[in-house]
């Protein structure tokens, strides 16, 4: 077999987007928290163009052919503008906080409590 | 096939780097390979735009962020966090295992039985066109069908960098 399946590429998007749910999970460093929710966006984008390449479905009975092969790229263009926005407000807070708090460990951060 | 399991291999590893790291760097760095051996992966799948964005869009803009983060925080050894707890260590695998489990049987396990071989939604051979990848191709459609939500994003990425200035410069 010399083509890849998209079992294939699906079982790499499941594994990297684990990994990126561990480490959100362990991690107690907010900024590797970032990175881990990036890696996760990344596994969903992996997953979204290997279905554009190999399990494409019609849009609606009156788009024509050429656009219903871009789903999946036209989904992956507007996760990568909301990722791009995501991380520099998110990076703006992290830097925010700790210029207040001196302080970034992701577990002590109870400013929100009443 | 053998080019597609080298790749998956060394971005598995680079994943795994980013949470095992120590170092927040060292995290970035391993982020940095695993975003670029996506971007190979998406060539292999003929989406040449894509893997051009994938390696501007994440490993230049957005992993320039996080280092720029990094050196201004300034998370030298003195401020290394300590590790977390066993006990949040072992909840973390038992729910990340049992997500991975479930996620396989529902989504990848639909994909591994056998088909009739000229099933094009099977799956196996791909059904797009060779050049819907190119940025001919993607242009066409993005600012022809997906025109409006292309306008909401740049509107977000708008209201994104007023917000960020905001937050970043306020004072007291």
């Amino acid at each position: 077999m010399t083509e890849v399946p998209l079992a294939g590429y699906l079982t790499l998007a499941l594994i990297l987007f684990v990994v990126g749910a561990v480490g959100v999970v362990i991690k107690r460093n907010p900024i590797v928290i970032f990175m881990c929710i990036e890696l996760m966006l990344n596994a969903a984008n992996l997953a979204f163009l290997a279905f554009a390449k190999y399990h494409t479905t019609p849009l609606a009975p009156d788009v024509p052919a050429s656009y219903t092969f871009m789903n999946g790229q036209m989904a992956v263009i507007f996760v990568m503008a909301v990722a791009a926005a995501e991380v520099a407000i998110g990076l703006g807070i992290i830097m925010a906080i700790f210029r207040t708090r001196e302080e970034i460990d992701i577990d002590e951060m109870n400013l929100m409590k009443g | 096939m053998i080019l597609f399991i080298v790749l998956a291999v060394v971005s598995i590893a680079a994943a795994v780097g980013v949470i095992a790291a120590q170092n927040p760097i060292r995290s970035a760095m391993a982020l940095v390979l695993n975003f670029l051996v996506l971007a190979v992966i998406y060539f292999s799948l003929n989406l040449h735009l894509l893997g051009i964005s994938q390696v501007l869009i994440y490993t230049g803009l957005i992993m320039m962020l996080f280092l720029f983060c990094i050196l201004l925080l300034n998370l030298s050894a003195p401020q290394m966090l300590t590790e977390p707890s066993y006990l949040k260590r072992w909840a973390a695998v038992l729910v990340t295992g049992s997500l991975l489990v479930v996620l396989f049987s529902q989504i990848v396990g639909p994909w591994l039985v056998p088909v009739p071989p000229n099933n094009t939604f099977a799956g196996v051979i791909s059904n797009a066109p060779d050049d819907f990848g190119t940025a001919k191709a993607v242009g066409n459609a993005l600012f022809n069908h997906w025109v409006y939500g292309f306008e909401i994003a740049s509107l977000l990425l708008l209201v994104g960098i007023v917000g960020s200035i905001l937050v970043a410069k306020r004072r007291g």
